[in-house]
């Protein structure tokens, strides 16, 4: 191998390759690395927006089943609420008038029976004063003689003897 | 199409492997007609080491060069002249008079005439610094780094500004060089480094990376303007792992220094173990210029071997073998100009790494 003067290579190598250096670094280096980076991060940027958008959507599908849910929960309750008012109503309107007739029986009742009382008392008097008025008949028809006197106190006397 | 696609790479090879086969008929022409020995490791090592002209081929015995200038620092000063005047001479024969001073040419390395004619073989060297100016000519591989430069800068110029106009997906270029930038990043820098401070020396790393590769590949290319061993040259190799090395060392925390001056181990085993660090310290770079200036010229040397074993035999019969060979050469080489950008920026990386890491205290 020709050593060619050392000093000439080592010198422009040395001149050459930093003037490079510096000349690629500024007008190339640079501005490719920052558009590589600028490019990436653009990418990773429009993947992680792809990704907030997609969970967004799932939330957004979630809300809008979680609603249905909801709603279709709250029709069932107001359904069974009104069954219920209607179940109640019913049976308040059955016992109600249960109570009422009970009564109007009980009160129909009473009526019978103080009526019934006050017929029994009033048949009682004209019984009675019927019976007093025999009875007075029956004493002055029976007393008209002196025989049917005696007899009537014999009778009696035996009466009470068989007592 | 299955066929016609097999039919078309049959002929590619044949032509591939008959190549060689039509240069090897020139050269014997020429061989006999200069009845010179062919000389395998001159050959390589011409092809392989520097040269201050631009060699493009031979035409009727005269090469044909492009010529580069020649740029000394002499005892009068700078002096400039053209390598075409040393006449393609390598043998410190052609004197050239510039700037009142005579200089000779001789194995790539220029002298003073008057010193140069009373050294002795040994001391014809490129580190013998008393006899000759210093030397800061632009040569092949200066040129080839310069046009490596240039290639790669307008490349990536024409990818930033793809990107002011498309902040979409990359297309065109771009959607050829931003993964590679993008790999450089994701599976160098930030594994190596860390996620915090990775984006400080992305710069260096993309840079040496792609410099690294791109004239790895025009080593391959085996013909005018390309086919420089730059990446093979270990005097290029040095000046990178040394800027590695500066990097690191001004990197460093106060972990990674305490780890060299105040390593975790009885004090009375500093005095060994402080110079291990140090050198643990510089045969990281070491390694790293070796490692790239080794495999870089292996391949050529390879190929070129190859390619010479056809005139070592004086056999157009060899031709086709080696052409096949240096074709499976050159694809291998292709993976290995990657493969070492690679190796060396994820090194580079590492080290960084090391220099700057958080270490728990245990």
């Amino acid at each position: 191998m020709n050593f060619t003067a050392p000093e000439s290579l080592i010198f422009w190598t040395t001149l050459i390759f930093i003037i490079f250096f510096f000349l690629l670094k500024k007008y190339a280096w640079k501005p490719i690395l920052g558009a590589v980076k600028g490019r990436e991060e653009a990418i990773n940027n429009a993947l992680e927006s792809a990704e907030n958008a997609k969970k967004e959507m799932q939330n957004v599908t979630a809300d809008s089943e979680r609603l249905l849910k909801e709603a279709r929960a709250e029709r069932e309750a107001m359904l069974r609420e009104a069954r219920d008012i209607k179940d109640k109503i019913v049976a308040d309107a059955k016992e109600q008038s249960k109570v009422e007739g009970d009564k109007i029986i009980a009160q129909a009742q009473a009526t019978i029976e103080s009526e019934k009382k006050a017929a029994v008392a009033d048949i009682k008097n004209q019984v009675a004063n019927l019976s007093v008025e025999i009875a007075e008949k029956v004493i002055k028809e029976q007393l008209s003689n002196k025989d049917k006197q005696l007899k009537l106190v014999e009778d009696m006397l035996g009466d009470i003897k068989l007592n | 199409m299955m066929i016609a696609q097999k039919s078309i790479k049959l002929i590619t090879v044949l032509v591939f492997s008959l190549f060689p086969l039509f240069a090897a008929a020139e050269k014997d022409s020429e061989g006999q007609s200069d009845d010179k020995e062919f000389d395998a490791s001159e050959l390589i090592n011409s092809h392989i080491g520097d040269s201050h002209e631009f060699h493009i081929a031979d035409w009727n015995g005269h090469p044909i060069s492009f010529y580069l200038p020649v740029i000394l620092w002499t005892d009068n000063g700078l002096t400039f002249f053209s390598s075409e005047k040393f006449h393609h001479d390598n043998k410190g024969q052609h004197v050239v008079e510039a700037n009142g001073q005579e200089f000779v040419r001789y194995n790539e390395v220029i002298f003073y005439k008057n010193k140069f004619e009373k050294l002795s073989e040994e001391e014809k060297g490129a580190f013998n610094f008393d006899a000759r100016p210093l030397d800061f000519s632009i040569t092949k591989l200066v040129f080839s780094m310069l046009m490596a430069s240039i290639i790669l800068f307008l490349l990536f110029l024409a990818v930033a500004k793809s990107y002011k106009k498309n902040d979409k997906a990359p297309k065109g270029i771009a959607g050829f060089l931003e993964p590679l930038v993008v790999f450089v990043r994701d599976d160098i820098a930030i594994p190596n480094i860390g996620e915090k401070k990775y984006a400080k020396y992305m710069p260096y790393l993309l840079t040496i990376f792609f410099f690294i590769w791109i004239n790895n590949v025009i080593g391959l290319i085996p013909f005018f303007p390309f086919s420089s061993n730059l990446t093979g040259n270990i005097f290029f190799t040095f000046v990178l792992s040394v800027i590695t090395f500066l990097i690191t060392t001004f990197s460093g925390n106060k972990d990674y220094w305490s780890h060299v001056f105040a390593p975790p181990v009885p004090k009375a085993l500093y005095p060994i173990m402080i110079p291990i660090e140090i050198i643990g310290l510089i045969t990281k770079p070491f390694a790293l210029m070796i490692r790239l200036f080794a495999n870089i010229t292996a391949g050529h040397i390879i190929i070129l071997s190859l390619i010479s074993l056809i005139f070592i035999f004086k056999s157009i019969f060899i031709a086709p073998i080696s052409g096949v060979f240096v074709l499976f050469m050159s694809i291998l080489e292709m993976l290995v100009a990657v493969l070492q950008a690679y190796v060396f920026t994820l090194l580079s990386a590492l080290y960084i790494g090391q220099a700057v890491a958080e270490h728990d205290h245990h």
